[in-house]
């Protein structure tokens, strides 16, 4: 009877599909990350080979040039790295504190009626296409920046020289308006995971130490949580640094380096959307340019690296406090 | 020792034999419809298709040729709109049958595709649109005011300069916003090179498809600068013609080398093509230097250009995947093109006007008939 048993099982596993099914599931799946590595690494490949007679003829200058100028045929990439760099990080600052806003709201404070409606509408928004948000920064905020936000801010804060100049609309202020608006949802959406993820005894054990509310969602929940809150403001950077289309439509494109936030500006992934139509696969334009899309992709690999070795970090001390 | 092998075994879903007769029924219809599909495919001859890519100006209308040719032959166009230097590159590696450009070829690209002709298919305006809260259209400019415009050193639209030209106007005492296209643009071409051309401070390191410009705002395409200039009052740009016209935009005359103030119109422009083309070189000359910007004629918009497809005069250079039926049927594509009416039905050029292009003069259909004629398929005309 036992042996019986055993010969059956050993018929039903050959005949099953699941041994073969898993098998395959497991080298399918594996195929797949390791094609999404191999992918990633043709095509740095492929950007350092196209990039090459730009790396040649400018060497090291090229990430120092200010100057980018396809009738003269120089080309410099300081005023996008900048560019690049302050944008994201004023959309960060304007950003992060109404995201963190919204997902503790969302997730410690919302009454269960409003949150769901509201948690659905975060994400959605989260989901919206970067070029709607573009052609609605250029028809309906750049008037409304021009006529009467930027003015107020210099008006506030014009002893700056963050902020001198005459305000437009269409300037880098602008832009990092529009990539604000466009992290939002990612960052609060992701946040509120984090946050959600908390395990309920957090914050019963603050609250039963004579915690106030604030307290407890500020020392057992945010704290607790700050690894995740981390990896989505990080999420959120990474959407900033590559935005196109809508800081295309909102930041100028200008070529050059300037403090003021109100005058205009030009980021890496804008400069290359902008240029790569008309520049000629061969001519030492489209080379520049793929060393651009190097240098932007090094860039976030940087951020990424930091962002990393941050969250470590926070992790480590946080475990050393207890 | 009842295992969990077999409690697996239990709880997994029996296929049932409906499930699986269904899929054998699937897999043999889709068999069929596939080999039904090769054999006829093979046995049939495939309908013709002709490619072409460049220039994003003439897609509409291309397109709609493309529409309206498939109807009346049978043969294919397909077009891609990836830019004019994409459209020179890649019919120099001869992976299209005809390209499309906005500029001419210059020396370095007509030494690398020997043999391109150019077939001026339509023309194009540049036009100086602006947004002044009650000016309408027709303030008067010159190409040496519009080059200090946009060179920032004349910055409020109650300059002398702008004042002089426009005695009845009564101008705004407020700061001049330029905007410009942001993306290399064969628009920006046309434009730059007027103002050098037209002004004795247009410097020429400012001409080209996407110059860095010393003053202004940069917006990407014609829709991104047409929306600036109509969101923001005291703005001037320069955008293509036909989104002026369609989006009723307000426009600056321009003076032409006669002294006469010319508003942007289809008809302007086509007076302006035809008074120049008795200067046009044969198709396959050299084109670099050809421009009609300027153009003589008392009815001349003055920046005005023409845009042209590329082909080959001798088609045999694509190799074996070039015949002498599909070399046919591209040449009938484009003499239908530059023609008003072939075969007593409406051609190519009565399709442009509706869509906002301006339609070829007759001298300039002559010069491309000319061109098509000299097309040959190994050393054989095609179009008699």
């Amino acid at each position: 009877m036992l042996r019986l048993q055993v010969v059956r099982r050993r018929l039903l596993r050959s005949i099953e599909p699941g041994a073969l099914g898993d098998s395959l599931f497991h080298w399918l799946t594996g195929v797949v990350a390791v094609g999404v590595v191999a992918l990633l690494g043709l095509i740095a490949v492929v950007l350092l080979i196209a990039a090459q007679q730009s790396i040649r003829t400018f060497g090291v200058g090229f990430l120092t040039g200010t100057r980018w100028d396809s009738v003269a045929d120089i080309y410099g990439a300081a005023p996008f790295v900048y560019g690049t760099l302050v944008t994201s990080a004023f959309a960060l600052l304007l950003g992060v504190p109404i995201s963190l806003g919204v997902a503790i709201f969302l997730s410690e404070l919302a009454p269960a009626k409003l949150r769901v409606p509201l948690t659905y509408v975060v994400e959605l928004l989260a989901a919206v296409p970067s070029v709607v948000y573009g052609f609605w920064g250029l028809k309906v905020l750049a008037p409304v920046m021009a006529s009467s936000i930027e003015p107020a801010v210099q008006g506030l804060l014009g002893f700056l020289p963050l902020f001198q100049g005459t305000p437009t609309g269409s300037d880098k202020f602008s832009a990092s308006v529009i990539l604000a608006v466009m992290i939002i949802p990612t960052i609060s959406a992701v946040s509120r995971e984090a946050l959600r993820a908390v395990p309920q005894s957090q914050r019963e054990a603050a609250l039963a130490l004579g915690a106030t509310r604030w307290e407890s969602t500020r020392v057992a929940v945010v704290r607790y949580a700050r690894a995740g809150i981390f990896g989505a403001i990080i999420l959120g950077l990474g959407r900033a640094v590559g935005e196109t289309m809508a800081v295309t439509m909102m930041i100028g494109n200008k070529n050059s380096i300037s403090v003021s936030l109100f005058d205009q500006g030009q980021t890496i992934a804008s400069l290359i959307a902008n240029s790569f139509g008309e520049a000629q696969i061969g001519y030492i334009q489209s080379s520049a340019l793929m060393e651009l899309g190097l240098v932007l992709m090094l860039m976030s690999l940087v951020i990424n690296v930091f962002a990393r070795l941050m969250v470590s970090r926070v992790l480590r001390r946080g475990e050393g406090l207890g | 020792m009842s295992t969990g092998a077999e409690e697996m075994a239990a709880l997994r879903p029996r296929r049932s034999g409906m499930v699986k007769w269904i899929a054998v029924v699937a897999i043999v219809i889709v068999a069929v419809v596939i080999t039904a599909g090769a054999l006829a495919g093979w046995f049939s001859s495939p309908p013709i298709t002709i490619v072409g890519a460049g220039a994003s100006f003439p897609e509409p209308l291309i397109a709609k040729w493309a529409g309206v040719y498939v109807t009346l032959t049978g043969v294919r166009v397909n077009y891609a709109s990836l830019g004019s230097g994409v459209g020179i590159a890649q019919i120099t590696a001869k992976t299209v049958d005809f390209g499309a450009s906005d500029a001419p070829l210059n020396a370095t690209e007509r030494s690398r595709a020997p043999g391109l002709l150019h077939i001026p298919e339509t023309i194009g305006a540049v036009t100086a649109a602006y947004n002044l809260p009650g000016i309408p259209s027709g303030l008067n400019l010159t190409g040496q005011v519009l080059a200090d415009i946009f060179l920032g050193t004349i910055t409020n639209w109650n300059d002398t300069a702008i004042a002089t030209l426009n005695p009845t106007v009564t101008l705004p005492n407020a700061a001049i916003s330029v905007v410009h296209r942001a993306d290399g643009s064969g628009t920006t071409f046309i434009w730059t090179s007027y103002l050098h051309l037209a002004s004795t401070t247009w410097p020429s390191s400012l001409v080209g498809k996407n110059p860095s410009w010393p003053t202004g705002t940069g917006k990407p395409q014609n829709a991104g600068v047409a929306g600036y200039v109509a969101a923001t009052p005291n703005t001037i740009g320069y955008v293509e013609l036909a989104y002026t016209v369609l989006n009723s935009m307000t426009v600056a005359k321009i003076r032409n080398p006669t002294g006469n103030f010319i508003l942007p119109t289809l008809a302007s422009t086509s007076d302006a093509a035809a008074s120049a083309s008795p200067t046009l070189p044969a198709p396959d000359g050299d084109w670099s230097a050809v421009s009609i910007l300027n153009a003589p004629g008392p009815t001349s918009y003055p920046v005005s250009s023409l845009t042209y497809l590329l082909v080959y005069k001798e088609l045999n250079v694509f190799g074996s995947s070039m015949t002498q039926v599909k070399a046919k049927a591209l040449v009938d594509f484009l003499w239908w093109v530059v023609h008003d009416v072939v075969d007593g039905k409406p051609a190519g050029q009565s399709y442009a006007a509706a869509l906002v292009y301006v339609p070829l003069p007759t001298a300039i259909q002559t010069l491309d008939e000319g061109g098509l004629r000299s097309i040959t398929f190994n050393g054989q005309t095609l179009h008699t």
